[in-house]
């Protein structure tokens, strides 16, 4: 029977969820999976997606691009513009389970990839600036094929479906990182596409965002300056862009950006010390149209790191673990316990507080 | 007492197996399962393991007992009844709650007591023995808020904005709040004799429930916040 609008009611708002270990130590995808099923509610089964690091150590030196392609003919044509510009050491299809949960796939190939070095000298970018540029340009002009992944010695895994089930179609429980994160998606203004589902990823860094931003338009307006391309109409996509351009192209420091992104009222700027409010002040009138408003809890993943932070208000919220050398992150405590049951510290951040962990240097 | 194994079982589930309960009702290991007691006019509920959002929900003269922590919105528009949580909360406890009594023996977080309200002989109380999170007590149009200040972080008793939008009501603070900065629209002043008789009951409830010391707790300086009658938020609400 069809329920209509007014006969059932979906309480969903998306779900977010990370396990780092500081000494680097990795783990199979099953912890995070477990991790996203007491929060299964927040989810509507329209995207669930993962990123991992350090799951590719023996192709560590390049760029795995992992893509979408619609049908055989897009990958032909992506193919050929690949080769045209890069050096393809290993192609193949990303590994699948067939499971009734997930369903209508795209074709999904993953790509070992570096810069042909005649190329990246004529152009005289770095090999980052380049990657970043073919990603822009296959999801900007080649339809039918869209680059979801693109950093190295890390991949991101993501499909229309409850993340407990996108979990297991990619077999994660094969891979093994120092660090995962995750995500259960509520679309809330877009029908909800492969593309679509989150964690968001340039390089790499990745994004999983509980929340709606308000400040998505103006935000685009900025960022589309810098020769990035937001081509899905969806929030998070904007923040992924956001944290490229300002610690990879601006050289700021996470703690930096999230003063940037989740910048402090005013009258609390004004409240702090001198030097402080120097600084913060400088950020919010230096990077104005970057201010990111509305309700979010993101979790941002960089090699070697990642950094959680709410929205300034706090409209969503956001838990932190720890013990020993793992923290764990999540929307909601539940999800903590299921990945460790006896955490030494449990804590809720505050809005505009960031929350950065790095693993030890030489461990990743 | 009866006694069920909330592992693996969804929250429709578990609010159904325990309306065919009576008298007291123990649930162990809960991970998540949200809107646990909702609405509930009777029984004594007793949780283990982590409840999930809305705890409590619309309660309705149920006791609800979690013994650690309860995510957010615990009591969201409570009408009747007791939750106490032996540990902290998320965000947004008691939100909108009209009547009953919570007790959090640890911490709150962000928006504690979001637009409590009483509603003819109705009373909401709110009773934090920690701190409370940033905009403790937004919009509060009535009952009483109390928060102890017994947490052991160094952090104020209160974050930023406290009371933004009061317009009824009562907040205790047990602090004299030299640090905090409370809106123009409210006034925050020591409590006085006739303040502190008015929360004794919920002081001597906490010390009951979680062994304090209810004399310690009284013996000290508390600010009481009301709306400020004469300089109030009506330009916010009312269009001119």
């Amino acid at each position: 029977m069809k329920l209509y609008e007014g006969q059932i009611r979906i309480p969903s708002g998306c779900a977010i969820s990370a396990v780092i270990s500081t000494g680097g130590e990795r783990m199979t995808g099953k912890t995070i999976i477990e991790s996203m099923k007491p929060m299964h509610d927040r989810s509507n089964g329209l995207g669930g997606g993962f990123a991992g690091y350090g799951i590719y150590p023996e192709y560590q030196d390049f760029f795995a691009l992992h893509i979408f392609f619609t049908d055989e003919e897009s990958r032909v044509r992506c193919e050929s513009y690949l080769r045209s510009t890069l050096e393809i050491v290993r192609s193949e299809t990303i590994p699948t389970r067939t499971i009734p949960e997930i369903v209508d796939e795209p074709l999904i190939w993953r790509y070992f990839v570096t810069p042909l070095r005649s190329v990246l000298s004529s152009m005289q970018v770095d090999e980052r600036e380049f990657i970043a540029r073919v990603v822009m340009k296959i999801n900007t002009d080649l339809s039918g094929s869209y680059v979801f992944s693109s950093g190295k010695n890390m991949g991101v895994f993501k499909a229309v479906g409850y993340p407990e089930d996108v979990g297991r179609f990619y077999r994660l429980e094969e891979y093994e990182a120092y660090c995962w994160t995750a995500h259960g998606r509520y679309p809330t203004n877009t029908p909800g596409w492969w593309g679509g589902a989150h964690p968001f990823a340039l390089l790499d860094y990745t994004i999983v965002h509980n929340g709606e931003i308000s400040s998505y338009d103006a935000n685009r307006r900025y960022i589309e300056m810098f020769g990035y391309k937001c081509t899905l109409q969806t929030d998070t996509e904007v923040i992924a862009y956001i944290a490229d351009f300002l610690l990879r192209k601006q050289g700021l420091r996470p703690e930096e950006l999230a003063n940037v992104i989740a910048a402090p009222f005013w009258d609390t700027i004004d409240r702090k010390a001198p030097e402080e409010r120097e600084r913060l002040s400088y950020l919010r009138t230096v990077f104005p149209s970057l201010l990111i408003t509305g309700p979010f809890s993101i979790i941002l993943g960089f090699e070697g790191g990642l950094m959680a932070l709410n929205d300034r208000l706090k409209l969503r919220s956001m838990v932190v673990g720890e013990k020993g050398d793992r923290v764990y992150i999540a929307s909601e405590e539940a999800a903590i316990r299921v990945m460790e049951p006896e955490p030494d510290r449990i804590w809720a951040p505050a809005g505009g507080e960031p929350v950065i962990v790095r693993v030890k240097e030489g461990m990743y | 007492m009866v006694h069920m194994d909330a592992a693996g079982i969804d929250h429709a589930a578990l609010n159904e197996w325990i309306r065919q309960q009576e008298g007291e009702v123990l649930l162990t290991g809960c991970c998540g399962q949200r809107f646990l007691a909702a609405g509930m006019d009777h029984r004594s509920i007793r949780v283990t393991g982590i409840p999930g959002n809305a705890l409590g929900a619309y309660l309705n003269g149920a006791r609800v007992e979690v013994m650690g922590n309860a995510q957010d919105a615990v009591g969201d528009t409570m009408n009747a009844g007791e939750i106490i949580i032996h540990g902290d909360v998320g965000d947004t406890a008691g939100y909108a709650m009209r009547g009953g009594e919570i007790y959090v023996e640890g911490s709150a977080g962000y928006r504690a007591g979001i637009h409590v309200k009483a509603y003819e002989n109705k009373l909401p109380v709110i009773v934090i023995g920690g701190r409370a999170g940033s905009f403790l007590g937004e919009y509060q149009a009535g009952g009483i808020i109390l928060v102890l200040g017994l947490h052991t972080d160094g952090k104020p008793i209160v974050s930023n904005f406290p009371c933004t939008g009061m317009h009824g009501g009562k907040l205790f603070l047990r602090s004299k709040c030299e640090s905090i900065l409370f809106p123009k629209q409210v006034s925050a002043r020591p409590a006085s004799r006739e303040d502190l008789a008015e929360i004794e009951p919920y002081l001597n409830k906490y010390a009951r429930l979680f062994g304090a010391d209810a004399a310690a707790l009284l013996d000290s300086p508390y600010t009481v916040v009301t709306p400020d009658s004469a300089n109030p938020y009506r330009q916010m609400y009312v269009a001119y």
